[in-house]
């Protein structure tokens, strides 16, 4: 490797300062410090550090997304397959396994290629203008952003998704670690709001509008996520049979049973639908101590007890969804695991994780059931949390800050009485 | 209702007033508790880490080689302002004064040895580094006023303290810097062990110096009107039994449980407004054999310690030694020579001196090479590496396991990322990184309010250690703790 370090400084004249390539600087120095970690060595303060880095860190991260990352790229390609009748719900998952990887990475790759394009070229861009170093915080918001989005997003509202999630919700805050809302939710919420139609919960299988239109499509086959089936039986009498038609894909033997929502064989966003490859990605988290154990059991917690009120009130059918059932549907875990985690914009105090996670949670099965226009309730209460966060944080300091006033207090009529 | 509810409010107005004024009533005032029978005399520290660095010293304890120069280096002594009272040339003896403070001119500053001054080392703007004495190898001492410990006036004392230079060993809490000699303290605190990295036990230290340790108790007991000194031991510690003008506390636990700050926190913690010295247990019985010896002891058994050290162990010294005299030999680019220990030491040169404040040297192979990412880099699988994070496997290696570790920083300075780092590693009731970036925000309100009072740089020592982005977390407490002192004038 001394080879490739030699060959490295041997090009580092032309983009110091004064250098003909000298504007691209940043580009040279990110790509040095991603190769090799440099020889800085403790000047004043600790004499020895941790090797661990925010490049290690993060690279963990996306480690921890490669399972849902994987059963996403096959699970478009599975309920493709389902949606034209290439195979059937009977059929073994194996079967042309790898057509179906082939067909979700031919829709999923574009969309990891263009949120890392255009998300790390804006980051380059702002690296240059303020003159510091690329910050890692990308590399993870980069994937998680194809992973919330529905698979036939086109790759244009991608971009400007992600370029208004990067420089409305981080760069003009300061960049990685300023931020106060999550950057990739912001790349959906944008979407949201700004193209609700492309995001209502029709087109989240590949090609099936199209497929539609042909008279390809199987019997029955909306495409629906399982949300967007529960929220049209919002407003609607238990006994219609309308809703009585979806309340059955809940069932055992239904398209969104437990098992299948658990496993994850269900339309949806890429990286959402398979509760146990993020758990996978979550004991990763929990095991090497990066993602808050704190902020995910609790928001747990807290879907759970929303959903056991629900149950327990049960005033029509979408309140009837058992809460286990309610967790492991739409992006409840993924939110839970990959979102709510984020350091940066959640609660910063530990005492605080517990209570924001607990809100993040309840306020996900809230939204989802009691407002149908919004199928898919977490990205709103994860948002909605991250602004509440500093608050929390807040009220927790101030609980310390006191109790040393008092305790100062105490002490002075103390000497006092003395 | 209305009406009713008013009427009511009112009545019990009138109620409080009336008729619970004339009603006599326990007094509930807090009144002075007797500590030593409430508090607890064990207490356990969870939070906080043991880093397992290899090159322990051996238990032998050796005469350090007698160097040919000494130095006494301001910088050591936070808060001093040196005026030079020698000139280079001037012959000394042991225990005449080199310098004192601007601030105090009573708080000499002694020479560790008679010979003559060889030279006075300035850095910027003419800052005094350090005054280099030669030594003529003679060991001529002055002679002090011999002080009896335990009948002395805490005047006379506090006059003996500052005239035979061992005032500037004192310490305080806040601010974490050289005690102001006219402060009334409201307590003061000893650690009776160190917790740090490769530390120096303190019983091989002290051992055959109880008698002094326990003279140099009695004098600072006389500061604080007789009250006994707060010494903090670990668990049956039975070098420090039968002492006397003592009040132990019993402190189990990783790394910090040894710093006085952590022990000060969880026995008597300081509010604002409030004094507290502190003093280490070596200098506490060079103090003791100064007063009663009327000769200027400073004594240091030096840990001599690190993985790059060929042989660790202790060696016998005084302060202000040259560090060769420590190391075996070792020199060279290639190696660290750290007067003090891993966290908290500072870089010095291999013909650097001994820090007055220092117990412990450590040799530490320096990093200043490129890490390709994936043998030694971010991607590497770091079996070798120690980590707190637990990104690296080396967590689940047993206990025992001990680990090279070099100066590399491991990354690079970014903002603020990842939380829940540095409380686990923070054993007081305060929010550590709330704290800093109110320093960082320079809001002396809020780190008033957000318990600076109680903490010193070393205290936040591991937290730096363990920063993912790297933050210099011990020059911002310090440049804190400065601030604040300038604020309050």
């Amino acid at each position: 490797m001394k080879a490739l370090h030699n060959m490295l400084d041997s090009i580092r004249p032309h983009f110091e300062e004064g250098g003909k390539l000298s504007r691209f600087w940043v580009v040279y120095d990110s790509l040095e410090t991603f190769a090799f970690t440099p020889g800085h060595t403790t000047k004043n303060g600790v004499q020895i550090r941790d090797g661990v880095d925010l490049k290690r860190t993060m690279f963990l991260v996306i480690v921890a997304l490669i399972p849902a990352l994987l059963f996403g790229t096959w699970n478009q390609g599975h309920q493709y397959m389902l949606s034209i009748g290439e195979v059937s719900v009977a059929d073994p998952l194996m079967m042309a396994f790898f057509d179906k990887m082939l067909i979700g990475a031919i829709k999923v790759l574009p969309l990891v290629v263009v949120s890392y394009g255009v998300g790390l070229g804006i980051e380059f861009l702002f690296a240059g203008m303020r003159g510091h170093s690329i910050n890692e915080g990308y590399l993870v918001s980069g994937m998680l952003i194809p992973l919330i989005m529905p698979v036939d997003v086109p790759l244009w509202m991608l971009a400007l998704a992600v370029a208004f999630a990067v420089i409305i919700a981080k760069e003009v805050f300061g960049g990685t670690g300023m931020n106060i809302l999550n950057v990739a939710l912001t790349a959906r919420a944008f979407l949201f709001f700004a193209y609700p139609k492309q995001l209502s919960g029709e087109i989240w299988i590949h090609e099936v509008a199209t497929s539609k239109a042909g008279g390809l499509l199987v019997d029955g086959y909306t495409g629906a996520t399982a949300l967007g089936q529960l929220a049209s039986t919002v407003g609607k009498a238990p006994t219609e049979p309308a809703v009585m038609g979806v309340m059955d894909m809940f069932a055992a033997d239904g398209m969104f049973s437990l098992t299948n929502s658990f496993f994850g064989l269900i339309p949806g966003s890429v990286g959402e639908t398979s509760a146990l490859a993020i758990l996978i990605g979550a004991a990763l988290l929990i095991w090497t101590g990066i993602g808050s154990w704190k902020v995910m059991s609790s928001f747990l917690v807290g879907g759970l007890a929303m959903g056991a009120i629900f149950n327990a009130m049960g005033l029509n059918a979408y309140m009837t969804i058992p809460a286990i059932h309610q967790v492991v549907m739409g992006g409840f875990m993924f939110g839970m695991v990959f979102m709510a985690t984020d350091p940066v914009s959640a609660a910063q105090t530990e005492r605080g994780k517990w209570v924001y996670g607990f809100f993040g949670g309840f306020l996900s099965i809230m939204i989802r059931v009691f407002n149908p226009a919004y199928p898919e309730g977490v990205m709103m209460a994860i948002l909605f949390m991250n602004v509440m966060a500093p608050l929390i944080d807040h009220y927790v300091i101030q609980a310390n800050v006191s109790k040393r006033e008092k305790r100062m207090q105490l002490s002075l009529s103390q000497r006092a009485t003395a | 209702m209305l009406v009713l509810g008013w009427k009511l409010a009112i009545d019990a107005e009138i109620y409080k007033k009336v008729v619970l004024a004339s009603v006599p009533r326990p007094n509930f005032a807090p009144r002075k508790v007797n500590l030593s029978v409430l508090m607890s005399r064990k207490i356990r520290i969870k939070k906080g880490a043991d880093i397992r660095l290899k090159g322990r010293p051996a238990t032998t304890v050796d005469a350090a080689a007698s160097t040919a120069t000494y130095a006494v280096q301001p910088p050591n002594y936070h808060g001093v302002t040196p005026k030079l009272e020698v000139k280079e040339g001037a012959a000394v003896q042991t225990g005449s004064p080199l310098f004192h403070s601007k601030e105090t001119p009573a708080m000499k500053f002694l020479s560790p040895t008679s010979g003559t001054v060889k030279s006075i080392v300035r850095g910027e703007k003419r800052r005094i580094l350090a005054v280099v004495v030669e030594s003529d190898g003679k060991s001529e001492a002055v002679a002090l006023a011999k002080i009896d410990v335990a009948s002395a006036s805490s005047d006379a004392i506090r006059e003996a303290m500052l005239s035979h230079g061992m005032f500037p060993f004192v310490g305080q809490r806040p601010f974490a810097d050289v005690a102001t000699p006219t402060d009334a303290p409201r307590s003061i605190h000893v650690s009776g062990f160190d917790s740090s990295p490769l530390a120096p036990d303190m019983e091989i230290v002290l051992k055959g110096r109880m008698d002094s340790f326990q003279a140099g108790i009695l004098a600072l007991s006389a500061l604080v009107g007789g009250d006994a000194i707060h010494l903090g031991t670990r668990p049956g510690q039975a070098a420090y039994a039968g002492l006397d003008k003592v009040e132990i506390t019993e402190f189990e636990g990783p790394h910090p449980a040894g710093n006085v700050g952590v022990q000060i926190h969880h026995t008597l913690p300081v509010n604002k407004g409030e004094i507290v010295w502190t003093m280490h247990a070596e200098d506490v019985a060079n103090l003791g054999e100064t007063l009663t010896s009327g000769k200027y002891t400073a004594k240091r058994t030096v840990a001599a310690t690190g993985s790059e050290h060929p042989a660790p162990r202790y060696y016998q010294t005084h302060i202000g030694c040259e560090l060769a005299s420590l190391t075996n030999g070792i020199q060279g680019d290639s190696v660290r020579v750290i007067s003090g220990n891993p966290l908290t030491g500072t870089h010095a040169a291999s013909d650097g001196y001994l820090g007055g404040l220092d117990h412990q040297i450590t040799l530490l192979p320096e990093g200043n090479d490129p890490k390709f990412l994936l043998t030694a880099g971010w991607l590497s699988p770091g079996l070798d590496k120690f980590s707190l994070s637990k990104s690296y496997p080396t967590w689940l290696l047993p206990k025992s396991k001990e680990f090279v570790m070099d100066t590399n920083t491991g990354g690079e300075e970014r903002a603020f990322v990842v939380t829940g780092q540095y409380e686990p590693v923070f054993p007081f009731d305060i929010y550590p990184v709330q704290l800093i970036k109110s320093i960082m925000a320079n809001d002396i309100d809020a780190m008033e309010k957000l318990g600076i009072y109680e903490v010193a740089p070393e205290d936040f020592a591991l937290c730096e250690y363990a920063c993912t982005s790297k933050i210099d977390v011990q020059d911002i407490v310090r440049d804190g703790l400065d601030n604040l002192k300038k604020e309050l004038g």
